[in-house]
């Protein structure tokens, strides 16, 4: 059997070359999905992925050059793709077929990428366990007593699993690193409107971005490569890097790496803590200068981040309305009663409890105190990362405070599982682009290094994040 | 804790639009007041002289050529339309008769 976990650009050169058919490699791809169906990576297959796969085939042999060349790989399922249904794991979802899809999925499958199946997630992105999605959990691939994290979880777990060759998810506020920490493998998350938000369940539109999961930083690389530039439907979005995304090289000597303190003190694992300083100290010995640098306001972002993307939330989820899509109560008599009766039936504790936030930040008499505020604060927070990188090429720190938990250790309180965003959200306040990768072990279960770069600075976060890698060498087998 | 009212769940629910039972506005009015508390921490910060961000990387006025491009086809837009009759959107009554 085809082992996925192969380097990518290694599996599309011999899809290229004719040693390996993208059907193959889907078909392997299938089966590894079935063989793991227990960990519920995935809340779908794409019925028509053998069919998809024969046309890539049909491409190649016709001349086409490829870059992802038959890779199956799984979308989250709040990507709309129009050979399944798209749920963002939420009932109002459900049945939901979408009439178009996005660039993103347009721009893979253009690149000869299959895609497999649709991965699970929290409702609407929302939490970090997955144990919010409206179909059950997905579980970790090292341990199935506890969670993949999330939102990105069902992704993270396909790719640690070797169910998909890649995966791609979305990041609001950690949702691509945090899972993939938990899994053991690479999430990137992009300068914010890298990549067009078109054709992705929104969520919080100001924070939200599209990014890859992998299982090394050159194969994030290679993806982001295809996904990446602006596209007229969101005019949000930003220029390529004229260079490109693939990573040609990596640079660690004489970078300057600030290790920013909030992120060592209370609630961080102390093993973690003891485990990321001998990293540091290991990539100094490679030539990097490492130092301790502070951002105050940090330790506000997570605060920020609650009031900022649960007002979001209310905006985006206020179109489910039970008129134009998806769940709608047979239970109401009068159009009020529809918006109100299938809101009701159609979310999930955690969506009403953002929307309920969000609105209330959002009323009359508590913008200022609040949502208001919370932008001056991610001001201020954006002013201080800006500071930091005037005296340091990147930030460092852990993607989470701890390996992951045990299913339903937290689900009863809604603020613990927001804690486990507490080292992720700046990121996506700011707008910066950051990568997770896996460095080691703590209990038997992988931890991940946040790595983090000025915004449009891929290039220069890819080449260290790949030097990085290269020093930390095989992770999984420590104890 | 500032403990969100029962009262105040109530207001709210009905300006999101989003029907809560008994026990989901009363666990509704801990939770919210939990969360509340926490964010409560921006309060102490000073920002009389730092403004707002909305928009991270700097863009602003994006402008496009106002051109007249194709868009999908109705029945397909439609097709995931719960009621529908004749190319419209059905909805209940808006007023009760």
């Amino acid at each position: 059997m085809v082992d996925l976990k192969r380097p990518l650009a290694e599996l599309a050169y011999e899809v290229q070359s004719g040693n390996l058919s993208a059907v193959e490699l889907t078909q392997a791809s299938l089966e590894r999905i079935a063989a793991t169906e227990d960990f519920h990576a995935m809340l779908e297959v794409n019925a028509r992925a053998l069919d998809e796969a024969k046309a890539v085939d049909e491409r190649v042999k016709a001349g086409e050059r490829l870059p992802l060349a038959g890779l199956p790989f799984a979308a989250k399922d709040n990507f709309l793709t129009s050979d399944t249904f798209t749920t963002a794991a939420s009932h109002i979802l459900e049945p939901y077929k979408a009439p178009y899809e996005g660039p993103v999925i347009t721009r893979l499958k253009a690149a000869g990428a299959v895609m497999v199946a649709k991965a699970n997630l929290d409702a609407f992105a929302h939490g970090t366990s997955t144990e919010n999605s409206d179909f059950g959990p997905s579980k970790n691939p090292h341990d199935p007593t506890r969670v993949p994290g999330g939102s990105s979880g069902g992704s993270a777990a396909a790719v640690a699993l070797g169910q998909v060759a890649f995966a791609v998810g979305t990041d609001t506020g950690g949702s691509i690193r945090q899972p993939a920490a938990l899994c053991g493998v690479v999430g990137l998350k992009p300068t914010y409107g890298l990549s067009p938000r078109t054709g992705v369940v929104a969520m919080s539109s100001s924070c939200d971005v599209l990014g890859p999961l992998a299982n090394s930083v050159a194969d994030a690389g290679l993806v982001l490569d295809v996904m990446a530039g602006p596209d007229s439907s969101d005019a949000t979005t930003i220029q390529r890097d004229p260079e490109g995304y693939k990573v040609t090289h990596s640079q660690l000597r004489g970078l300057k790496i600030g290790i920013i303190k909030e992120y060592l003190g209370q609630g961080l694992d102390p093993v973690v803590k003891d485990k990321l300083l001998d990293t540091a100290k290991m990539l100094e010995a490679h030539g990097a200068t490492i130092e301790e640098v502070s951002v105050p306001a940090a330790e506000l972002a997570l605060a920020a981040y609650y009031i900022i993307v649960p007002a979001e939330v209310s905006s985006n989820l206020a179109r489910y309305d039970g008129v134009r899509y998806g769940h709608s109560s047979d239970q109401a008599t009068n159009l009020e009663e529809t918006y109100f009766k299938s809101r009701e039936e159609g979310f999930g504790a955690e969506a009403k409890r953002r929307i309920m936030i969000g609105t209330y930040v959002l009323s009359s008499g508590y913008y200022d105190a609040y949502y208001k505020r919370a932008q001056k604060v991610r001001t201020k927070l954006i002013n201080e990362v800006n500071d930091a990188f005037s005296k340091y090429d990147l930030l460092i720190g852990p993607t989470s405070p701890s390996p992951a938990f045990p299913l339903g250790s937290k689900i009863n309180d809604p603020l613990k599982l927001y804690l486990e965003d507490v080292m992720t959200v700046a990121v996506n306040l700011v707008g910066i682009p950051a990568i997770s990768i896996p460095y080691a072990k703590v209990d038997g279960l992988p931890v991940g290094l946040q790595l983090m770069a000025p915004q449009r600075a891929e290039n220069k976060l890819l080449s260290a994040a790949a030097a990085v890698e290269a020093v930390i060498g095989d992770w999984s087998s420590a104890k | 804790m500032s403990k969100i009212s029962v009262q105040e769940v109530e207001r709210i629910a009905k300006l999101a639009r989003i029907g809560l039972s008994v026990a989901e506005t009363a666990k509704m009015s801990e939770e919210l007041g939990n969360i509340l508390t926490f964010v409560e921490q921006l309060q102490k910060v000073d920002v009389s002289a730092t403004p707002p961000t909305d928009q991270v990387t700097g863009l602003e006025d994006v402008w496009r050529e106002d051109v007249v491009k194709p868009s999908l086809p109705r029945e397909q837009l439609l097709a995931g339309t719960p009621h529908q009759k004749d190319g419209y959107i059905m909805v209940k009554r808006v007023l009760n008769g």
